[in-house]
């Protein structure tokens, strides 16, 4: 039997410990000790991107990251983006846009997403496909996930501008 | 005419809910992770089951060793068939013959077959002690392509052919001992040498369909456990737990009420999480053990569990010189590896729709599941329907171009029409073949002159349309609960595995009883909780549930306004159900919940309704195969493809992607639309590049990595889907199945762009580049060495 370490890292903003075997992955990790649901196992390859999970944010598939290596990091999973009382804006879009049948690969497909919208928050078609060519979808929704990150997008800028005004309207005011 | 089994409510006009726009009921539980499937489920104390599978193909077992597994620090156990004998006296399970052991016994047929399972709590020690087990086979010649094995008498993969009996369509179907054949379906319609003397014209062509993969997403999962009182809990990722509670419950000699089965969303199923899988192995875990235990296959192991039947399909058409399709004549050998699975389903169902959309004189059919030593073929998307659409819509052009004809003209001379008998001798009702080909028609301005591309790039376009019998006699019984406050829950047996059932069937319910879909709470597959259903298969649950749903709701309705007139004193054909209560002709208004209470002086009691649906069905008559009631609904569906073929490289690109169905009537626009491009897109895979590829029955791809499904970058440039709407008169609010309806002409439609664009013809799917490029050279004369 392998030997058990415990790690400390933080897991959607709190930290938190937990004893792992060397040869554990993350996905097993942060289902076995914090029931994280949404970091999924399917190809078990990298190949498919339901196990997508931010590791000091950048997204890693969590079936090849050895959990013991996220021993002082930050970690983040869907869980994390929003609740069901709080949606993200990718979340919404996800919905309005109906970006998903079955569900399973849809918060890797979404932590993806909101990692595009991060570093581009203007993405064509092609850069969607490019960047998100690593999330398979069985059911094939691609087109409507194509239309939910030009959504999710759009309320991003939105939002922003609004924050923009709030701002200037605190400056003004201030 | 048609006729319903269980005495039918007039469907009504929708009031709003069905046909409109709803968001998935689960929309918020999916986008956050929260949504409940059996992937997530583990249980306290519960034992990890990692499989020992065959290596060899076909071979006698000489001899199992475990001791050096046994022996590993951390594992529980390891079992053989000899410990499953002891809880299961007659281990063979299957929906249609009782053909699969539990674990091999005596001899393995296929690569992968299970031959013990290793048990640990922890699974990686489960994982690593799989490598321990030694077996001794002595190997057996095997047999692998389904022609081959129709005609061998050396390699015989089962000794004694074992039907279930299970269901009455398959009762007159007999099997041949010491042959591979598992079944054979015939249908003999009219004077087919007759027919084919009066024709101008006879052609005669093979297809081949290769074997794929559904591979869904959340691979197949079962946990299973003993409850207090020694009884079976089996939570499982399946599209069928009244099957698997039957069979269980028979692999035991146990009533059905001391098996429980339930499941929750599915990953995915497309039909690889049908009827019994890994349940009965894990049960029988569970009873040995007496501990709770799952197994959850990996993608690797899905490819030796279930896949879709390769099929080679001869198909001799007789035309006349102004193109009409005057006799058939189509022999199908469907390949269904190692265990019949549904396999005999398939080889009646798909075989009986081999003279396709058309009004053919004189038809003669020929189906056979034949066994072979690769792993079981079953149901997947379509029920067959797909590989001989691709023989017959592919031989559909090369005739019309052989008469001068343009193809849609072709068909449109040929289209069976509603009113007119099927070639099983069904009248075809409400069938929207002439509507599906018109719009495909339309959508591809076929009549607009198209540009075929010029150099290296050549372009070209195709059609196909395919039809498809749902699959019968099928049961759906459903339950409707008012609850006190005159909250609303269904409870139904449909699988929600992404098709978006839990919400049409909350828009069903919410129409009838006069509430918002949103309000509607869907009560999930638990046989504990839910009434039977077949299966949530072959596009069946809007047609049978639906109305199973709608019943029950009706039931609802007239329960709750009965005692609302009896407690004003009004007549109940006076009384109005809307906005979750009833509304007096005096202008009041009683919310259910006042109803309830007011009759049980507080808050307390239920409205109950109960909805049972059974289509009328009649079996095929032995002799000519036919039958006046063969099916209650026909499903059709049509592909039309542009497509861009590089002449350097064989590939083709889809360049737009036109998927047409008829669904009757959209329960909801936006689920329909998903399901016809998903399956569009799946059979995409299944046309361009997706195949098992065998070496002495072992899959060398048997991953992501090697076996490619459609991602991204393989959308067409342009993708387009149009619903039919041809209401069905038995249908809830007209509805028909569309699950399926999207699969049916892609490959054919692709083949016969490829065709029109550079003039080459291929036989068998994946149309790859090399396949592609192959065929072009030895067009052009040169051989395929110099390429
Ligand atoms: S499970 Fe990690 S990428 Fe597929
Ligand atoms: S929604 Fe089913 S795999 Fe993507």
């Amino acid at each position: 039997m392998a030997e058990y370490r415990t790690i400390r890292f933080r897991l959607n903003g709190r930290p938190v410990e937990l004893a792992v075997q060397p040869h554990e992955n993350l996905v097993e990790a942060l289902r076995r000790g914090f029931q994280m649901y949404s970091v999924r196992e399917s190809c078990g390859q990298g190949l498919c991107g339901c196990c997508t999970v931010y590791v000091n944010g950048k997204a890693v598939s969590g079936c090849l990251y050895l959990a013991a290596l996220v021993d002082g990091c930050d970690v983040q999973t869907a869980e994390g983006l929003g609740t069901l009382q709080q949606l993200s804006p990718v979340q919404e879009a996800f919905i309005e846009c109906e970006g998903f049948q079955c569900g399973f690969c849809t918060p890797g497909m979404i932590m993806m997403a909101t990692q595009l919208l991060q570093e581009n928050p203007n993405p064509t078609d092609e850069e969607i496909k490019h960047y998100m060519s690593g999330n398979l979808c069985r059911c094939a929704a691609y087109p409507e996930i194509i239309a939910a990150v030009h959504r999710a997008a759009e309320k991003l800028r939105a939002s922003k501008e609004t924050d923009a005004k709030a701002d200037q309207a605190a400056t003004v005011a201030g | 005419m048609s006729k319903v089994m269980e005495p039918g409510v007039q469907s009504a006009a929708p009031s709003g809910q069905v046909g409109r726009p709803v968001k998935r009921l689960e929309s918020a539980a999916k986008v956050t992770g929260r949504a409940e499937y059996i992937h997530n489920l583990e249980l306290p104390g519960m034992l990890r089951a990692k499989v020992v599978r065959s290596t060899v193909a076909h071979a006698r077992i000489r001899g199992i060793d475990t001791s050096a597994a046994k022996a590993l620090p951390g594992v529980y156990d390891v079992i053989t068939a000899e410990d499953i004998l002891k809880v299961i006296p007659d281990p063979y399970y299957g929906p249609a013959f009782h053909d699969q052991p539990i674990l091999a016994i005596d001899k393995v047929r296929h690569v992968g077959e299970p031959v013990a399972v290793v048990l640990a709590t922890d699974v990686h020690v489960a994982d690593q002690a799989t490598d321990l087990v030694e077996v001794e086979y002595e190997e057996l010649e095997p047999v692998f392509h389904e022609v081959e094995a129709y005609k061998s008498q050396t390699a015989i993969v089962h000794d004694v052919i074992r039907p279930a009996g299970t269901f009455a369509d398959l009762k007159s179907l007999q099997p041949r001992n010491k042959t591979n054949v598992a079944m054979e379906y015939h249908l003999r319609n009219g004077d087919v040498d007759a027919a084919f003397a009066k024709a101008d014209y006879v052609f005669e062509h093979t297809f081949r369909s290769q074997q794929v993969n559904h591979l869904p997403l959340e691979p197949t999962v079962t946990v299973a456990q003993l409850t207090d009182t020694g009884n079976l809990l089996i939570h499982t990722s399946s599209q069928s737990p009244s099957f698997v509670r039957i069979e269980v419950a028979r692999l035991l000699g146990w009533p059905e009420n001391k098996v429980r089965v339930r499941t929750a969303y599915l990953g995915g199923g497309f039909g690889a999480k049908l009827y019994i899988k890994l349940e009965a192995l894990v049960a029988a875990l569970a009873l040995i053990t007496q501990r709770p235990v799952r197994l959850s296959l990996t993608m690797e192991e899905q490819f030796y569990t279930i896949t879709r039947h390769a099929a080679t399909v001869t198909i001799r058409t007789g035309v006349t010189k102004d193109g009409r399709i005057v006799a058939r004549d189509c022999k199908t050998w469907w390949n269904g590896g190692a265990y019949a699975d549904i396999g005999p389903r398939v080889t009646q169902k798909s075989g009986f729709t081999a003279a396709g959309p058309y009004d053919i004189e004189a038809v003669s059919l020929d189906s056979y599941a034949v066994y072979t030593n690769l792993p079981p073929a079953g149901a997947l998307r379509g029920f067959g329907i797909p590989q001989l659409v691709w023989a017959y819509e592919s031989q559909a052009d090369i005739i019309a171009r052989e008469l001068g004809m343009d193809p849609l003209e072709f068909r449109r001379k040929n289209i069976l029409r509603n009113g007119r008998p099927h070639a099983t001798g069904t009248i075809l009702e409400d069938a929207g073949t002439v509507e599906v080909l018109e719009e495909l028609a339309r959508k591809m301005n076929w009549d607009q002159p198209f540009d075929r591309g010029s150099g290296t790039i050549r372009r070209g376009r195709g059609i196909a349309i395919g039809v498809k019998a749902a699959v019968s006699p099928t049961t759906s019984v459903a339950f409707v609960n008012l609850y006190s406050d005159g909250s609303c829950g269904v409870y139904c047996g449909t699988v929600d595995m992404g098709q978006g059932s839990d919400t049409a069937m909350a828009q069903i319910a919410a129409d009838v009883l006069g509430l918002r879909a949103e309000d509607v709470r869907i009560i999930h597959p638990d046989t504990e909780v839910t009434p039977y259903d077949m299966a949530t298969l072959g596009s069946r649950s809007t047609f049978h549930m639906g109305n199973a749903v709608r019943l029950a709701a009706e039931d609802a309705k007239q329960k709750i306004v009965a005692m609302c007139a009896e407690q004003t004193g009004f007549d109940p054909a006076a009384l109005v159900v809307r906005d979750g209560g009833v509304a007096t002709p005096d202008g009041s208004f009683f919310t259910f919940g006042a109803i309830l209470a007011k009759r049980h002086g507080m808050q307390a009691g239920n409205v109950l309704g109960v909805g049972s649906y059974f289509p009328y069905y009649e079996k095929p008559n032995p002799e000519t195969g036919m039958s006046e009631h063969i099916t209650p609904y026909w499903m059709v569906g049509g592909t039309g493809v542009e497509v861009e073929v590089d002449m350097e490289t064989g590939k083709v690109h889809i360049t737009r992607l036109v998927t047409v169905g008829d669904c009757g009537k959209a329960i909801n626009p936006g689920i329909v639309r998903r399901q016809l491009s998903g399956a569009s897109f799946m059979q995409m895979g299944f046309t361009l590049f997706e195949e098992m590829v065998f070496d002495e029955g072992q899959v060398v791809n048997a991953s992501m990595a090697d076996y490619k499904i459609p991602g991204f970058w393989d959308l067409p440039d342009i993708n387009e889907v149009s619903i039919v709407e041809v209401p069905h008169r038995n249908g809830p609010f007209g509805a028909k199945g569309i699950g399926e309806t999207g699969s049916l002409g892609l490959s054919p439609a692709v083949a016969n762009a490829i065709y029109d664009a550079i003039g080459v013809r291929i036989y068998e799917t994946p149309l790859t580049p090399e396949k592609v490029l192959k065929a072009l050279r030895e067009k052009q004369g040169q051989g395929w060495e110099d390429a």
